[in-house]
């Protein structure tokens, strides 16, 4: 058989080939070859059969038969067959495979070799692919090497523990005293590596971390004499001696200094040294800054530090090379939360990155952005930020549009500038936007009353243009639904008031209804849009009825199950429509973090499958709750009580109780906190399950005189350890005769557990005079804020 | 930690790869692939750092030999910027001469050696 061919006339060979199929073909061809050679236990040249596979295993071809040739190799006394064998067993075989136990007493017998280039590959290949079985068998010799003075094999030795100590974590102790002696290493080699095995074991474990803390002075001389050294022509790259070092040692420093004072203080000199004498024109120099930068912000450092650090970042930032300005922008997003005021300094280039062509970069400037808003900057900040979002990558607008919400829900000066900004990023990212984003818009919307005019004029004017993305128009034809009259009566201080009659509104739900590009869930919300614009408007109740009539029979079971529901409120309980249909009351507030207290209302009746909103809170007139508690007593339709996921159930029941009478549920006395010239106002409690220094209190107002109260205004204060959120009352007017109240809700935060206590100020029209009383409340049951 | 170094050409053929967790063979020369598209559509005057799956690409051309290396969170970017570099230049001195190709490279069986010594450049 003719000698198999060497390695580079095979990749020859391969490069030859022009296609895919060519190059497979040939490599099946040598694979067979080899395979042949193998059973015939070729001795001379198994080496460089197995140097061949290895080449093709790289370029992706399977080759574990070539598994037990490695071992043959490794067995064999000459040096290259070891070589490739050792090198073969690094890349073919790993504790996966049963084999790789059958190497660990060659690897013991040539750790003991007389040649050190041999004992070189064995270390190498221990701590490549070592299982935890072969270093818990070979750790002793490990040791044994690295207590050598050969450095050649110290530095091998020093990385295989590292292996070791990765695989079985409790043989770190065996390590320890060997230690001891590795800092006074003059090779850089050894000390490289030391540092890298020094590192590991801090980083697994807090006693090693504490002992080796009194390594700090030494671990500073070694780095002074890096940087105070001439040049050495073995170590230097670029004009710096030896930067691999130097970065492997700040990132030691770092993980001993962090959290403790000493080492911090003994290595704030070094620091400083480093930081200023690094040269910066070179890409060494920014890495070795970088590290520090790094060790500065992490370990307890002066502030003088600080300071120097955060200003480097700043330099970095103007820097031409994108490496050096990505790098500056993630060490910043890294501290701008513990040193917020120094980062803002250099808010306008990080905003100026935001139009860099780099994808790396505009994702950290954007991120840092987000950081960086706060009350006072926000107008300026959301205005590059709306820009951005209009001309960024597809991957970006998620993350941006959820970014902006959360910066315009904390931030917003004005509810009409939260709303405009809604709606910009609606219209540019709109079909990027989270789902959870829809309801939490239109919670926005109901509650900020004066708003909806505009709101829905501006929602109406959106659509006609484009109804494709789909968070959009839900949020659009929810609004419709409930403002439609607003749009129509063309009323609206803030804009122009468009001309809008009910035809062409009810043209575009229709289209919505009807197009394609509609996921199921808009759909539900358009129907339900229409059906509640039969109240809203006047005459084109026929045209709404038809529609809601052909959808009975439409193939989406969600659809049809609301047209015939809707169908059926049309035919057999038109008297019951008006007051199902009507406007929605303020939605209590709920925060973002999944179920709270919301306050849970009997109110909404209506059929099942409505909203998938939270269910609106608030209690409703009590003349509206007589009708709905007729339909509780007399009528076919069962009452499906939206169910909350709450954490007070009980209450639900306990407001509906209140409805019918003082009736309280939840345990704590109502009180009547005023009283006087027939305006009474009682508070009744509740106390959260989930945050217990949380108290809500609902008042209620009622007349008992014979002319209504308008324009009433409630207002309260609380000492300043409380705080306090106040929420949109139900309506401003106070029937006479007792006939209605106003209700409101409170909530109050007492972390402090201190007594309740309250001042109120009350202003209403009354008997056409304004009227205004201050009151304080002192009454507060123990219950409400212990 | 460096999790693979990869020296790939224009054209997607990959010269030099070594893993240093284990990847399935299949797995490795799909990561190859999406690895080179990446880098072959970055600019001249982009970052060199690119945030793929859960770790980082840093990557540097050289003629038509792009050298890629893949990164966790723990490292200084800049300073595996640097020692691709390194490498490059001890290769060049080793072998006189690096050329795209790399037939210089393959040239020499010690060559695989070196892959050894990368092996401890790893941590």
């Amino acid at each position: 058989m003719p000698a198999p061919i060497r390695l580079r006339e095979l990749i020859r060979t391969i490069r030859t080939a022009r296609t895919q199929a060519e190059e497979r073909e040939m490599i099946q061809k040598e694979c067979a070859a080899i395979r042949s050679s193998f059973r015939e236990e070729d001795n001379t040249y198994r080496c460089r059969n197995v140097a061949k596979l290895l080449y093709m295993h790289m370029l992706g071809y399977p080759a574990h038969f070539g598994q037990l040739e490695c071992l043959k190799l490794i067995a064999s006394q000459k040096f290259t067959d070891k070589r490739i064998g050792y090198l073969g067993a690094m890349l073919l075989l790993d504790e996966r495979q049963d084999v790789h136990l059958l190497m660990t007493n060659c690897i013991k017998n040539d750790l003991n070799h007389s040649t050190q280039y041999v004992q070189g590959l064995a270390l190498c290949t221990l701590g490549c692919m070592g299982s935890s079985e072969m270093c818990r068998d070979l750790a002793g010799e490990v040791e044994k090497l690295l207590k050598t003075s050969n450095s050649y094999l110290r530095k091998k030795a020093a990385l295989c523990a590292v292996h070791v100590i990765r695989k079985v974590p409790e043989l770190m102790e065996m390590f320890l005293p060997a230690t001891k002696n590795l800092l006074n290493e003059k090779n850089h080699g050894v000390l490289h590596t030391s540092v890298v095995l020094l590192t590991e074991m801090c980083e697994r474990s807090p006693d090693m971390l504490a002992h080796f803390r009194k390594l700090v002075p030494q671990l500073v001389r070694i780095l002074k004499n890096l940087i105070m050294s001439g040049y050495s022509p073995e170590h230097d790259v670029s004009g710096i001696s030896d930067p691999f070092l130097q970065v492997r040692i700040l990132r030691l420093l770092r993980i001993l200094g962090r959290n403790d004072d000493d080492s911090s203080e003994a290595m704030n000199d070094i620091l400083a040294q480093v930081a200023t004498n690094t040269e910066t024109s070179k890409n060494v120099g920014n890495a070795i800054l970088y590290e520090t930068v790094l060790t500065i912000m992490d370990i307890k450092s002066e502030s003088g530090l600080r300071v120097l650090a955060i200003n480097i970042l700043g330099r970095f930032l103007l820097n031409n090379d994108k490496n050096i300005r990505y790098v500056a922008l993630t060490s910043l997003l890294k501290t701008v939360q513990t040193d917020h005021n120094a980062v803002q300094r250099h808010r306008s280039t990080i905003v100026d990155c935001l139009k860099d062509l780099d994808v790396s970069i505009k994702r950290r400037a954007m991120e840092l952005s987000f950081a960086l808003v706060n009350g006072n900057n926000v107008r300026g900040m959301m205005k590059e930020l709306l820009y951005f979002l209009d001309s960024c990558e597809p991957e970006f607008k998620a993350d941006c549009a959820s970014g902006i919400f959360l910066a315009a829900e904390k931030y917003a000066p004005s509810k009409r500038w939260h709303i405009d900004t809604i709606m910009r990023v609606l219209t540019t990212a709109g079909s990027y936007v989270r789902d959870d984003a829809v309801p939490n818009l239109i919670q926005l919307i109901t509650n900020s009353v004066e708003m909806h005019a505009y709101t829905v004029q501006r929602l109406y004017k959106a659509i006609l243009g484009d109804y494709s993305q789909q968070p959009l128009v839900q949020v659009a034809s929810w609004c419709i639904g409930e403002y439609g009259d607003l749009l129509v009566s063309g009323q609206c201080e803030e804009e122009e008031p468009i001309q809008a009659t009910e035809d062409e509104v009810l043209d575009i739900l229709e289209s919505v209804l009807i197009s394609n590009m509609s996921a199921s869930v808009t759909r539900g919300y358009a129907l339900t849009a229409i059906m509640k614009l039969s109240t809203r408007f006047t005459c084109t109740v026929n045209r709404i009825k038809k529609v809601v009539s052909i959808y009975g029979s439409s193939i989406d079971v969600e659809l049809q199950q609301r047209a015939v529901e809707y169908n059926a409120l049309f035919k057999k309980y038109d008297h019951m429509r008006p007051a199902l249909l009507e406007r929605m009351p303020v939605m209590e507030k709920v925060t973002t973090n999944g179920p709270t207290e919301i306050v849970q209302t009997n109110g909404e009746t209506e059929p099942a499958v409505l909203e998938t909103k939270p269910p609106p809170s608030g209690l409703q007139p009590a003349s509206q709750a007589n009708d709905l508690l007729d339909l509780l007593g007399g009528s076919d339709i069962t009452p499906v009580i939206p169910t909350a996921p709450t954490s007070k159930p009980a209450s639900a029941g306990g407001e509906l109780l209140d409805l019918l009478g003082d009736l309280n549920l939840t345990g704590i006395p109502s009180i009547t906190a005023y009283n006087k010239n027939g305006l009474k106002i009682d508070f009744t409690f509740e106390r959260s399950n989930t945050n217990p220094s949380v108290t809500v209190i609902t008042i209620q107002a009622s007349n008992s005189t014979e002319l209504d109260m308008t324009d009433f205004v409630f207002q309260a204060a609380v000492p300043k350890t409380f705080q306090l959120q106040l929420l949109s009352p139900s309506s401003s007017v106070i029937p006479a005769f007792n006939s209605g109240t106003i209700t409101q809700v409170i909530k109050v935060l007492n972390p402090q557990k201190q007594q309740l206590r309250m001042r109120i100020k009350l202003t209403y029209n009354h008997k056409g005079s304004a009227m205004q009383d201050l009151a304080e409340v002192n009454n507060f049951p123990p219950q409400s804020w212990q | 930690m460096i999790k693979f170094f990869l020296m790939v050409n224009k054209q997607g053929q990959t010269r030099l790869s070594r893993y240093y967790e284990h990847v399935e063979i299949n797995k490795r020369t799909m990561l190859e692939a999406e690895v080179i598209k990446k880098c072959l559509s970055r600019s001249k005057d982009q970052c060199s750092f690119i945030e793929y799956k859960d770790f980082k690409l840093v990557y540097r051309q050289y003629a038509a030999l792009f050298v890629v290396v893949g990164i966790n969170e723990t490292e200084n970017e800049m300073a595996v910027y640097e020692l691709i570099h390194n490498f490059v230049e001890v290769l060049d001195k080793y072998f006189s001469r690096v050329v795209s190709e790399i037939l210089t490279l393959i040239r020499n069986i010690s060559y695989f050696s070196k892959l050894s010594y990368v092996s401890h450049l790893r941590e």
